[in-house]
């Protein structure tokens, strides 16, 4: 299945998928004053040192660690996907105990925020991925 | 192939979702001594705040067993005869199996308390009717003396500090939650749960009830009107004595198979780590095996992630070995290591990414191979070699890419 990869080589650490991806769950038309004055918790998080950047997000693992130890069954997979259930998430933080990537964080709402793929969006490409002015995020098939 | 499942929780769900990978036609039965659609023990304590609602507490869509074709029924099993293969149930049904899963958790521990029968309010808290029995006995003005300061006695103190008039947590040992933090980390979590209003008397020893009055050993008298025991807990390994080895819990193999042929068992029921995704994975490679597949899975890390108030706390593995320490505004983190491994780490506060640590234990990743102190400021795939940074992000293709040599 196609997943988020991405290429370090390429990655400008522009921070435009953080963004994408604040903006993506804002359903808002406008990102300019959709993200004003707005601190943003991004499921995509750049890692940046030295010159060295790159980005982080979900990597819909085939053995989910954080769907086997959810406590309360609000992770789960869908076709391949890992989606979280916000009304079940009691923000125990089992999948951050347990997601090797750093992958999944908190947030103010109570449930815990990770990359679904843009699931819910009409073009099926993920915002991180379209935003990218590099292509150091590609959304493909790989072998794992 | 009939499957046979005693338990209703997150083993039992594990291995019913384990035996459907397999295929989706093999019957499978669960035998709960709980009347109730499976639900996540761990939430108890939300319940009883008031949290969540009884319907939030399923550990599963409500359309589960339908979806996966369980029969689900509620009886007691009181005997396991592994020779004729046939579980004996209080309802005086019996039923054959082909494979047969024990999941049948743990049960409360309770020490021989002189004058613990003349205490009338009292409860354990593991379970769904626990909170239940709780709610009966009125919690609002009511002194709640909570024995045992671990995980499961301090969520039920975290649970009703809002509705009881006081709340006192005694314990034998000289800190709380001696399974999961050191002495240090437990006085940041001690203090926080003060503040909240939470009273603690620490190493202390229990020397008798009398009604609603304890007595310690150096004579001091606590005052309650409801007692919870949250002493700890012990697996809920009888359905097996005699029949199968038992040490602490019920042994299980690598395939989550007991010392009886197609017996197996998952979970705090077993020797292994009771938490609940531990459940879930020896339950899940259990239900893989039982169907005929060839599952393995290796030891259990010691692993914990919990909040009181807010207060959020991970750790995993064990505490030897040379201590890096952050200690900062409202930040705690140690991380153990030695011989060139990380052993074990805690982290209260900023939790951020803590399973980047619990990785490094589990694959006892060579710490020589990473940059240690960027990792110990915080956990990055950062500290990562480039060749690992690029498996971990883009997949098999890269990492072939990285190896070819350049012509």
């Amino acid at each position: 299945m196609k997943r988020v990869y991405v290429n370090e080589k390429w990655c400008l650490g522009c921070r435009l998928c953080e963004y994408y991806c604040a903006f993506q769950e804002t359903k808002e038309s406008d990102m300019a004053r959709a993200l004003k004055g707005i601190k943003i918790n991004p499921r995509i998080n750049i890692e940046e040192k030295n010159g060295i950047s790159f980005a982080v997000s979900c990597r819909h693992c085939e053995d989910a660690l954080c769907v086997k130890g959810c406590i309360t069954g609000a992770l789960s997979k869908k076709e391949e996907v890992i989606l979280i259930d916000k009304e079940r998430c009691v923000s125990c933080y089992t999948c951050i105990l347990s997601c090797p990537y750093g992958a999944i964080s908190p947030s103010q709402d109570g449930a815990i925020k990770k990359c679904e793929l843009c699931t819910d969006s009409a073009s099926g490409i993920p915002a991180c991925v379209k935003g990218c002015p590099n292509n150091a995020i590609v959304f493909e098939e790989r072998l794992g | 192939m009939k499957h046979l499942i005693i338990g209703n929780s997150a083993a039992a769900i594990g291995a019913v979702e384990g035996i459907r990978q397999m295929n989706k036609s093999d019957q499978i039965t669960i035998i709960s001594d709980e009347p109730y659609f499976t639900y996540s023990r761990p939430l108890i304590s939300y319940l009883l705040s008031g949290k969540l609602s009884l319907e939030k507490m399923n550990y599963r869509s409500k359309s589960f067993y339908e979806d996966n074709h369980v029969t689900f029924k509620y009886a007691h099993a009181e005997k396991v005869d592994h020779l004729n293969k046939q579980v004996f149930l209080d309802d005086g049904d019996q039923m054959s199996y082909d494979k047969l899963l024990i999941a049948t958790g743990s049960k409360a521990f309770i020490p021989p308390f002189a004058g613990l029968e003349s205490v009338e309010n009292k409860t354990t808290f593991l379970s769904l009717d626990d909170v239940k029995k709780l709610d009966a006995m009125g919690l609002e003005s009511k002194r709640v003396l909570i024995i045992g300061a671990g995980l499961i006695g301090l969520k039920c103190a975290e649970g009703i500090t809002k509705k009881a008039q006081s709340v006192t947590v005694l314990d034998l040992a000289p800190q709380i939650l001696s399974s999961i933090l050191d002495y240090d980390s437990s006085l940041i979590v001690k203090q926080h749960l003060e503040k909240k209003g939470i009273n603690f008397i620490l190493s202390a020893t229990a020397e008798k009830f009398t009604q609603n009055t304890l007595t310690l050993k150096d004579k001091t008298q606590i005052d309650f009107d409801i007692l919870v025991l949250c002493v700890g807990v012990r697996p809920n390994a009888s359905l097996l004595s005699g029949i199968a080895a038992i040490e602490k819990g019920v042994v299980i193999n690598e395939r989550a198979e007991t010392s009886v042929p197609d017996i197996y068992a998952a979970g705090d029921v077993t020797n292994g780590v009771a938490i609940l995704p531990n459940a879930y994975v020896t339950g899940e490679c259990a239900g893989i095996n039982m169907a005929g597949g060839n599952k393995t899975i290796s030891k259990m890390l010691p692993m914990n992630a919990i909040g009181f108030f807010g207060l959020n706390i991970i750790t995993a593995g064990n505490y030897t070995g040379s201590i890096f320490e952050l200690n900062k505004d409202s930040e705690f983190k140690r991380l153990f290591y030695q011989d060139g491994l990380l052993n074990g780490y805690i982290m209260i506060g900023n939790i951020a990414k803590a399973g980047i640590y619990t990785s490094l234990i589990r694959e006892q990743t060579k710490l020589d191979t990473l940059d240690f102190p960027l990792i110990c400021e915080k956990p990055q795939l950062m500290a990562f070699r480039l060749e690992e940074r690029l498996e971990k992000l883009g997949g098999k293709v890269e990492r072939m890419k990285f190896f070819q040599p350049e012509i």
